[in-house]
């Protein structure tokens, strides 16, 4: 099994390399890199690639490491031993399953996908590093032990909004999807609109790289942001003499809305457009 | 195997463990590369870094230890990359003989003598150029070539693309960093006091079952999720002699910021009078008057000071000390005014707790605070935390 991107996605030799290992080693993959340069959607395209089932689990500000393994509804319970249901003197049927215990005993073996792991408490990833190191965990409740029949492949994105322990970094393999250079994101391009003009995409590329070197933006572009625009772009059927116009005065690049997504960059630019046309006069 | 490698970059900072390099004689072991030295480098890049900031770093210490490999493996003992003869002629090759071998003439001949000549300096050194013998098939591949290397005798042999491990793309990601975020996190993880506070979303299994055992039905109590309740108000100092810690300045910044939900901060220049501001870039026209915060927030509220309190005396001893407006009372009057209101105070201090003696002000400002100066590195901020957490009087 080896990955070579997909049609739909263009992965460079290092992402190929830094994947390979983690499937072929059953080691998580930990990605990090600019929001908008295709963490998850990577995941997504191993599990296809690979033929696999995808298993998500989204990480919010309030996820506890213990809701990825199992949850025990004690209300539940409570409720049904007021009701004199059957069901009561067996607590396994009161244990829900999280998504790790899903990957574990999943038939098929899956791609489990970590997503941006750094949005929960600081020890969220500590409290995993023996569930993920040996794919295993123990139910308290039913005592019973959770392990993983054949290791799952492992995804984990992060945005940096936090650290991770050095003890869970040793564990995976790290790639840091850097911002695509030109020649790359040309390749990204042309797998999201085959058919789309040359000459376009030159021009939108020259905005869109002009954009992110501004000086001073809070939100840079990235990729998903240029491939919206493009659509947008494309939809609109905008003429090209609007992107190839040279008139400093029209700092502010057309439907600007897909790329710049913060007030204050928008009020960045329309100042340089003003600037622009002072110094014109 | 590559034992110097996991040295060299434990050297660099970069935390390389046993665990780490058996992981990559395991991928290596497996076939999870082609044995192309590009790979070999994206492999052992992903098992070793797992900072985007030390990528740059781990590059400088790959091009350091492989020096001289590259990608002719399995390719034709002819071949023998000139880049690579160069490189080495140049190592073995003493300026006469080098002088020598050019005035040779034709390429050809001068790659034969280089060869000739590396040959015998094969005997002379021990084991110096053993490469040499085995052309082609030394297991790390063969060629390599000095990147700053002094180029002799004529141009035209082929051009190899730089590597990628010596471009160092990722530069400009290189932060060292003294305190990370995590470490200060954690330290200022200390200052937490929980509290059941806002909507009850939790069961609270104890009184469900002693309601439940009262009134003989079921009768569920839920209670609040416990929260971290600490209030903080921080006070930076900005501009002037604060500028060489910005960067900590905002990494303790940022860690307070995620880890209590309770804060307030504002700025201040140097020393606190009668105003101070929330927005650095409007900061002469939208002061908060001090008194207000003062008044607005509790004294349960703990209060932390981050400054150098590097500045001339006058600044907090006398009204109108100050270096950018008239201050009616003079700083020292505001600041025991603040400790008095907050009995929990810290001050921390990011220059060196050695260098606090060589500052009046400074050695003024810590007596203000009763000694509760801390020095901003991971040890202070514990101690600060301490002390913020010990019981106060009132």
């Amino acid at each position: 099994m080896r990955f070579d991107g997909t049609k739909d996605y263009v992965a460079t030799d290092d992402l190929k390399v830094a994947v390979n290992a983690a499937v072929t080693l059953r080691r998580p993959l930990l990605v990090k890199g600019e929001p908008g340069t295709g963490k998850t959607v990577l995941a997504h395209e191993i599990a296809k690639a690979t033929g696999a089932p995808l298993i998500e689990w989204n990480v919010k500000s309030t996820t506890k490491a213990h809701q990825g393994l199992y949850e025990y509804d004690a209300v539940a319970r409570l409720r049904d031993g007021q009701l004199g249901d059957e069901r009561v003197h067996d607590i396994s049927n009161y244990i829900r399953r999280g998504k790790l215990w899903e990957a574990f005993t999943s038939k098929e073996l899956p791609v489990l996908l970590i997503d941006e792991i750094d949005k929960a408490d600081i020890e969220f990833p500590n409290d995993l590093l023996q569930e993920l190191d040996r794919m295993e965990f123990h139910v308290y409740e039913t005592k019973e032990t959770i392990k993983a029949a054949e290791r799952p492949i492992v995804v984990i994105t992060s945005n940096n909004e936090k650290e991770l322990p050095d003890a869970f970094l040793r564990r995976c393999f790290f790639h840091y999807i850097k911002f695509p250079d030109r020649e790359t994101m040309q390749e990204i391009i042309n797998v999201h609109f085959p058919d789309i003009q040359g000459v376009l995409v030159k021009k939108a590329m020259d905005i869109f790289y002009d954009v992110r070197e501004v000086p001073g933006l809070k939100k840079k572009p990235s990729t998903s942001e240029l491939l919206d625009w493009l659509k947008l772009l494309l939809s609109e059927d905008m003429p090209l003499e609007v992107l190839q116009s040279q008139d400093p005065s029209k700092a502010i690049p057309p439907l600007h809305g897909a790329l710049l997504k913060n007030e204050q960059d928008v009020m960045l630019f329309e100042r340089l457009a003003f600037m622009a046309k002072r110094e014109a006069r | 195997m590559f034992f110097n490698f996991m040295d060299e970059l434990r050297a660099a900072g970069i935390t390389a463990s046993l665990k780490e390099h058996l992981v990559l004689l395991e991928a290596l072991d497996k076939e999870v590369i082609q044995s192309r030295p590009e790979e070999f480098y994206y492999l052992s890049r992903a098992t070793f870094v797992k900072d985007e900031g030390l990528l740059d770093r781990f590059d400088q210490v790959f091009s350091k230890v492989f020096k001289g490999i590259e990608t002719s493996y399995g390719m034709q003992e002819e071949d023998i990359p000139l880049d690579w003869l160069k490189a080495i002629a140049e190592k073995y090759l003493s300026e006469e003989e080098m002088a020598e071998v050019k005035k040779l003439g034709s390429w050809d001949e001068i790659m034969e003598t280089l060869k000739e000549r590396l040959a015998e300096q094969e005997k002379r050194h021990e084991g110096g150029s053993k490469w040499i013998g085995t052309g082609g098939t030394s297991p790390y591949g063969n060629s390599g070539f000095n990147p700053e290397g002094v180029r002799i005798g004529g141009e035209g042999g082929q051009k190899k693309a730089i590597k990628v491990w010596d471009k160092r793309e990722f530069q400009n990601l290189d932060n060292t960093k003294q305190l990370g975020t995590r470490n200060i996190k954690v330290a200022l993880r200390r200052l937490r006091r929980f509290a059941r506070e806002g909507s009850a979303d939790e069961l609270d299994i104890n009184s469900t079952i002693n309601g439940t055992a009262k009134k003989g039905w079921l009768d569920i109590h839920m209670r609040p999720e416990r929260h971290n309740a600490v209030k903080l108000l921080l006070f930076l100092d900005v501009g002037g002699s604060m500028d060489p810690f910005i960067k900590l300045c905002e990494e303790l910044f940022s860690a307070a910021t995620t880890e209590f939900k309770n804060l307030e901060f504002f700025y201040f220049h140097n020393c606190v009078y009668e105003g101070v501001w929330k927005d650095n870039r409007r900061r002469f026209s939208e002061r908060t008057n001090t008194w207000d915060i003062l008044h607005k927030y509790g004294h349960d509220y703990k209060l932390i000071f981050v400054g150098d309190a590097s500045m001339s005396p006058y600044e907090i001893t006398h009204p109108g000390g100050s270096v950018e407006h008239f201050n009616e009372e003079a700083g020292v009057t505001w600041l025991n005014r603040m400790t008095n209101t907050y009995p929990a105070t810290a001050w921390l201090n990011p220059v060196p707790e050695k260098q606090w003696g060589y500052s009046q002000s400074v050695k003024i400002v810590k007596e203000l605070m009763n000694d509760r100066m801390y020095p901003l590195t991971l040890e202070g901020l514990s101690d600060a935390m301490k002390e913020l957490t010990r019981k106060h009087g009132s």
